[in-house]
């Protein structure tokens, strides 16, 4: 049985927590790249040695890291994400921060794609080295109007996220905009459309906007790319292709939690489970555990039901949240999930949720989880 | 772990007419630890050019992609506010400074 290892993105550098095969006893190792704001750090499933990390210092321009020894040196890539010139009458954008990293297809090794803050969509076919406009979204006519002015974007900036990759078709992949909603393309990037609708956008003034949404996290399940999921600003939501509109499952979630947060993560193999994080948005949104008791809600039939579990955690006074790239899940059979608090602590699970255990504390902020072998 | 910066062509230069570029903490990892290094061109747009093709992709993380000098970073020539037009001589002291306002996060 192997090893599990976690990779840690935090405010102040990455770690990597390496727990033993029955994921029992855990040790933290690190810091990578101390002092550096890590959003995401991220191995390649295709080639277990290769992994990059989205990184910028307090003071530096972003950049983006790679390792091809398994995480024991990392190197700066040679040309990290930058937009290209504006078209007439776009605006110019420059990148503040590469938010998300995803690998490519499996047919494609040495593709990985980018999402940056502002919202823009880069792509490397040199394992991360050198990185390049998807110009199909990045110029597209009417992204300036999908994504808003950044200025008026999420406080620590507008961002794309939640690059999915259908696993029957590389050409076929969802993005994720906070602020501008899910997209689609069907060719490979040169052409997208818009996929919010269903959802609510409580702070537009126009009902049933196209596009304008603030998903949080959207996946689509690696077995059954047809059934998608969506942590959104307003709510929880589902979509089964071919179907075209979100149906929000949060509806089902108790009213005193409410349906609000930043993660989902799925089962890997079931496609009816998955596991959200609650957060208080009520009022001025504190973003806090609701209630300073943090639990996770898990479904087991799709969104139809909810249960709390809390069995480990913090029973009460613990005021964190979870952000949307820190949890995440493993595959074994009894599945591990995992998630790292805005206070520094890792939770991991190794019953599916149900009882949870400290495997980590004291560290920084932590911005993103992601499992590796 | 450790962090490599692709290997230098040349870190310092044999002959006089290079002006001496003071560099910052945060950026020393691409000049192996030199707080000063010398540098060539006539103006700071050639400068940073110069240090980009010895110590690769340093320049990026001082300008955009638009040529746009970052938030936190201000370059000075002989003490005075420096933009990439200014022009420089090899007389000339060139400061790359990263603001406090940095700190934040």
């Amino acid at each position: 049985m192997p090893h599990s290892k976690i990779l840690v993105g935090t405010k102040k550098g990455a770690f990597v927590i390496v727990g033993n095969p029955v994921r029992k006893k855990w040790s933290l190792h690190g810091p990578i790249l101390l002092g550096n704001i890590v959003y995401h750090f991220v191995q390649d499933p295709r080639d277990h040695k290769k992994m990059l990390i989205a990184a910028k210092a307090g003071h530096l321009g972003p950049t983006i890291y790679r390792s091809i020894n398994g995480g024991r040196t990392f190197y700066e890539a040679a040309k990290p994400p930058a937009f290209p010139a504006p078209m007439k009458g776009m605006m110019k954008l420059t990148v503040d921060h590469t938010f998300w990293l995803t690998p490519g297809h499996e047919s494609q090794p040495g593709v990985w794609f980018a999402g940056t803050s502002p919202q823009g969509l880069f792509r490397s076919e040199d394992h991360g080295d050198t990185w390049h406009s998807v110009d199909g979204f990045n110029k597209n006519p009417m992204r300036d109007k999908w994504c808003g002015d950044p200025k008026d974007g999420p406080p620590d900036g507008a961002r794309l996220h939640s690059i999915n990759i259908d696993p029957r078709n590389p050409e076929h992949m969802y993005v994720g905009c906070s602020m501008g909603g899910v997209f689609e393309t069907t060719d490979g990037g040169f052409h997208w459309a818009p996929l919010n609708k269903g959802c609510v956008a409580d702070f537009l003034p126009e009902k049933d906007a196209e596009y304008g949404h603030d998903p949080h996290c959207v996946r689509m399940h690696p077995l059954f790319p047809d059934r998608l999921y969506q942590q959104n600003h307003c709510g929880i939501y589902r979509m089964d292709r071919l179907k075209t509109d979100w149906k929000r499952i949060g509806k089902n979630m108790p009213k005193r939690i409410g349906d609000i947060g930043f993660p989902m993560v799925l089962h890997p193999r079931d496609p009816n489970i998955c596991w959200v994080f609650p957060m208080d948005g009520t009022e001025v949104w504190p973003r806090t555990s609701p209630g300073g008791r943090p639990a996770v809600f898990t479904t087991r039939d799709g969104g139809k039901s909810w249960s709390r579990k809390s069995d480990g955690l913090p029973a009460q006074n613990a005021w964190f949240t979870v952000y949307r790239q820190a949890m995440t899940a493993d595959d074994r059979k009894f599945v591990g999930v995992y998630f790292g608090t805005t206070g520094g602590e890792v939770y991991a699970s190794r019953d599916e949720g149900n009882t949870w255990r400290c495997i980590a504390r004291h560290l920084p902020r932590i911005h993103s989880l992601e499992m590796a072998t | 772990v450790a962090l490599h910066r692709a290997a230098l062509a040349t870190d310092s230069f044999a002959g006089d007419g290079y002006l001496k570029v003071y560099v910052p903490g945060p950026l020393r990892s691409y000049t192996k630890g030199k707080a000063e290094v010398e540098g060539d061109g006539e103006s700071l747009r050639e400068l940073l050019a110069d240090l980009d093709s010895r110590f690769p992709g340093m320049r990026f993380r001082m300008i955009d992609e638009h040529d746009g000098i970052r938030q936190h970073i201000r370059f000075f020539v002989n003490a005075e506010l420096a933009t990439l037009n200014t022009k420089i001589s090899p007389a000339d002291e060139v400061q790359i400074i990263c603001a406090l306002s940095g700190g934040r996060f």
